[in-house]
């Protein structure tokens, strides 16, 4: 029978704060264990939270980006539940109340737009690690560093009715969070997580199916090897006549396939109540307007402007646009050397390559966009050519120098442009090779490329190649 | 007299005058404690090295013309669930028998800054539950004023060590009448502030939205200095409020004339014993004698305020307590097999009974599908029991009542009935579901030598009102700074 797959995400977001959301300590990641710890983040008795306004700034930047109503007063609620890493007994959360609600996303899927509901946003606190040592049996060990690191959690309304689309949706969103700096994105090492609440229901029925919630899916592929998976495996409950069980289950990355984690019975009672430690949030129509004020640029109108602005290929943008800073590197370069489709390669393969072998990013790249433009120019002029380009480019990155004009003059690698010199030099190649020329005229044309080479390799490439080959052209034919 | 039996206030006169050293009133209040406190037993630890240390320290700082404040160089003991760095802190419990906390409470952090003398750590009912001190899963407390008696709770020891003279004052904490109803039991001065005078933080909570640290003193003057010293904002409590903190004590003689105090019927309603009432009643007159005008008013929601409390305060209390799990300090139970075998037995064998009857009620008073029937409407009920006081605030200063409706009852009268228990509250639980300030002060003594309390509530941080309505009542009526006999001691 057919169904139609409904889906809903909730989205993890740790963020980029320099401190926890309840106390002073560090959110700095890889320290030694419990060295960013306090009485505070650790439960010590007597010891109470007080809120980073950071982090409901933070919130505030994602529930404008995606659309929603900033609620005035929000409020924190403990969530209760025991177990290790949680060092109260209980998370600091957001539950009836909580700071952006109402909101959308909008997702590109088979070139047509789809409006993605955003039901809430609401702040948290994370969790402790639990490190369990290989040698030592029976015996664990608790890591507080990341206990009440903010996260931010994004619940989508049941929208979406595919794979793509929840694949499409994440991606944007990732986006998103990415742009306005406030996470840094990362799936593998769980900075941004992804639960997905899944249903089938047939065709045309109005109310939902029982869903299961699907857990433990570390990257986008992942996201979408697991809803497929589940998708058919509901698919194949309900055919059989049977009856989908709501639940949690683990995605098995290495099986490929999703485990029941707890049933409907097992589900914690988590026994929410206002946190009588913290005061509402209060979140008035000026501090709305700062941050919105001071929201940048989203990554879907920045595509579609930049597709506009530079006539640039789409597949392009998208590349250049990946990353913000990525996007204010190209058009920074695109103001002092306005050939857009060459700054776009440019970047793409050469700087591109450069920084992935260094694994760094391009707010660490040693090549200013002066320098790199100031280098355009340079191949642009005919002053040297674009191979030389390259090797000028290399050394610019490595030497971290921003003047290619005065590294080309110093090392002699002008473009040799002089005709009455270049023309000397064909005619004695021509002369020295008399028999390559005469196959070359028997119709050997292949035979071009060597003296073209030939000539280059007289000039330590500097010979201007549209040159030398209108010369050779005149020359042997 | 013994340097033990002097008021705060005399002590700081006498220690700026350099008539007397802290060396001496420390020394001389570490006699009393090794005289006393084996019959009262209102410490479970007491550090004498240390207070000898702050001591000399204090007397240096006089010597030198430094700054002082009128703690510097007074013994003080604190309720045992104030976080004091290196110094356990047990909230008399067996789950943190053994734990010393890695920081000091702001309370304490200001009482060590002002130079304040630390005696000890006093007994309480375990986590603060309980109205006897009989709930303390160390030793049992006795009433000073007569030993087969309990003190009151749950800052039965914070009170008996001031009555009993092994602590100049002490500081308790009072959740729904802890501080002020032993302090009627004992007859010496207890006062609650307003809910986010005194930062909470480093206090081991019960219940966030209701308790608060307050001194406990011989005098009314004594509470004034001492609050003097801990009230004010703290950044680490985002309940606490900034506001200025007033001379509490520069402004108690002033005149009362013209006060509007109001006299809740509704708390002199059936049980309330005759003695205690003829008391109460004797000190509404002295006031009005004084010149402040008194009215009757009504705070219709009263009844209500116990089981309201008990829901509130259970619910924070289930959650509160999470924390102690046996994974990061505290007790842990050796016998367990597996994570979720060492919670129930860390759980079961840690916490007393009425901390555990105290957990499951306001677990079940949480859970899905209880939720909105008892939390939230006893939230609901919260709010009106405010309004109550809005309204009656509106026309008066301040409220006067009894503190308790009797005075202090016999070890294990009412132990095996909690509910008898939770009523002897009925008169303070109000207070602090408002949030108010209000204080206890000594108003008599029952025909079998009890002390009777008078209870005094004001507005939201009308500490100073309070204060001084309090400080000419004891003026008027003569009843403070009176002393129990001990066995041993000459009548
Ligand atoms: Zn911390």
């Amino acid at each position: 029978m057919d169904y139609e797959i409904v889906i809903g995400l909730e989205v993890h977001c740790q963020l980029l704060t320099e401190t926890k959301i309840f106390c002073g300590c560090s959110t700095h990641f890889g320290n030694p264990p419990n060295q960013n710890s306090c009485p505070v983040c650790t439960g010590m008795p007597g010891a109470l939270p007080v809120l980073n306004r950071k982090v409901v700034d933070f919130a505030v930047r994602a529930g404008l980006a995606t659309a929603c109503e900033i609620i005035p007063n929000s409020v924190f609620a403990r969530k209760n539940y025991f177990y290790p890493d949680l060092p109260k007994g209980y998370q600091i959360s957001q539950f009836e109340l909580p700071i952006c609600v109402d909101g959308y996303l909008d997702i590109e899927v088979e070139e047509a737009t789809k409006r993605i509901g955003i039901t809430r946003i609401h702040m948290e606190e994370d969790a402790g690690k639990l490190v369990h040592p290989e040698h030592e049996h029976g015996v664990s060990y608790v890591d507080y560093n990341r206990a009440c690191v903010p996260l931010i959690e994004i619940v989508s309304e049941p929208d979406m009715r595919s794979s793509a689309e929840a694949v499409a949706y994440l991606k944007a969103l990732r986006d998103i969070v990415v742009y306005l700096g406030v996470c840094d994105g990362n799936m593998e090492e769980g900075s941004f997580r992804c639960d997905a609440n899944i249903s089938l229901r047939r065709w045309g029925a109005p109310e939902l199916g029982t869903r299961a919630e699907l857990k433990n899916m570390n990257s986008f592929r992942n996201v979408q090897r697991a809803i497929e998976y589940e998708v058919e495996r509901q698919r194949d409950i309900l055919d059989g006549g049977g009856l989908v069980v709501q639940e949690t289950r683990l995605w098995n990355v290495d099986r490929g396939i999703s485990m029941s984690m707890r049933g409907k019975e097992e589900a914690h009672d988590y026994r929410y109540f206002p946190d009588p430690d913290l005061l509402p949030v209060v979140v008035d129509e000026a501090w709305v307007e700062s941050v919105r004020q001071s929201l940048p640029e989203l990554p879907a109108l920045k595509r579609q402007r930049i597709v506009a602005d530079y006539a640039i290929p789409i597949a392009d943008v998208e590349v250049l646009t990946a990353d913000r800073a990525m996007a204010d590197y190209f058009e920074a370069v695109v103001k002092l050397f306005a050939q857009p489709k060459a700054v776009a390669n440019w970047i793409m393969v050469e700087l591109m390559k450069f920084l992935n072998e260094d694994k760094t990013s391009i707010t660490q790249c040693p090549i200013t966009p002066q320098g790199l433009a100031e280098l355009l120019s340079l191949i642009d002029e005919g002053a040297i050519s674009g191979k030389i380009g390259k090797q000028v480019f290399s050394q610019m990155y490595s030497a971290a120098d921003n003047d290619p004009r005065q590294m080309v003059e110093a090392q002699g690698l002008a473009q040799m442009s002089d005709a009455g010199e270049l023309a000397t030099l064909v005619d004695e190649i021509v002369a020295a090779n008399d028999d390559k020329v005469k196959e070359y005229q028997q119709g050997k044309v292949k035979l071009f490329g060597f003296f073209v080479g030939q000539v280059m390799k007289q000039t330590k490439g500097q010979a201007n190649p549209q040159m030398v080959n209108q010369l050779l052209k005149e020359k042997i034919g | 007299m013994e340097l033990y039996n002097c008021s705060l206030e005399e002590l700081w006169q006498r220690l700026e005058q350099g008539e007397v050293s802290s060396l001496e009133v420390t020394r001389s209040v570490f006699g009393r404690i090794a005289a006393v406190d084996d019959t009262i037993a209102a410490y479970l630890e007491t550090d004498e090295k240390g207070a000898l240390a702050q001591a000399e320290a204090a007397d240096e700082c006089r010597r030198k013309g430094e700054k002082t404040t009128p703690v510097t160089g007074i013994p003080l003991g604190l309720k045992d669930l104030l976080s004091t760095k290196g110094l356990k802190t047990t909230c008399a419990s067996r789950m943190l028998a053994d734990y010393r906390p890695e920081y000091d409470a702001t309370v304490v952090a200001r009482l060590r800054e002002a130079g304040a003398v630390i005696t000890g750590k006093l007994n309480m009912d375990e986590f603060a539950m309980g109205s006897s001190t009989e709930n303390s899963a160390i030793k049992a407390t006795r009433n000073p004023w007569d030993l087969k008696r309990v003190p009151g709770g749950s800052s039965g020891g914070s009170v008996a060590a001031v009555a009993a003279a092994t602590a100049i004052a002490t500081l308790g904490s009072d959740t729904g009448g802890s501080i002020r109803q032993p302090a009627s039991f004992c007859g010496v001065v207890g006062m609650k502030p307003t809910y986010g005078r005194v930062s909470r933080y480093g206090l081991v909570a019960f219940a966030s939205s209701l308790d608060q640290i307050g001194p406990v003193t011989l005098t009314v003057a004594d509470a004034a200095l001492l609050l003097g010293v801990i009230a004010g904002h703290d950044k680490r409590d985002s309940t606490s409020v900034d506001l200025p903190v007033a001379d509490y004590y520069g402004a108690l003689k002033k005149d009362i004339k013209g006060l509007k105090i109001g006299v809740p019927k509704e708390y002199f309603g059936a049980g309330l014993d005759p003695e205690v009432e003829a008391a109460v009643r004797l000190g509404c007159s002295q006031l009005a004698a004084s010149g402040a005008q008194l009215d009757d008013v009504s705070l219709p929601h009263t009844d209500y305020a116990v089981a309201t409390y008990y829901l509130l305060a259970t619910a924070e209390a289930s959650s509160n307590l999470a924390r102690y799990d046996g994974v990061k300090y505290g007790f842990r139970a050796d016998d367990a097999d597996g994570l979720l075998d060492m919670y129930r037995k860390t759980r079961a064998q840690g916490f007393g009974d009425e901390v555990k009857r105290r957990i499951m009620l306001g677990t079940y008073a949480l859970s899905s599908g209880y939720y909105d029937a008892y939390y939230r409407k006893a939230q609901q009920v919260r709010t009106l029991i405010t309004r109550d006081f809005d309204k009656v605030f509106a026309d008066c200063d301040v409220l006067v009542s009894p503190v308790c409706p009797t005075p202090a009852f016999a070890f294990g009268e009412k132990v095996d009935d909690p509910l008898s228990m939770y009523l002897s509250d009925i008169l303070t639980i109000p207070v602090n579901l408002a949030g108010l300030p209000a204080i206890s002060v000594p108003c008599g003594f029952t025909k079998a030598g009890l002390p009777i309390g008078l209870q005094i509530i004001a507005k939201p941080f009308a500490e100073e009102t309070l204060l001084r309505v309090a400080w000419h009542y004891e003026q008027l009526a003569g009843w403070s700074g009176h002393r129990p006999t001990l066995a041993g001691e000459a009548v």
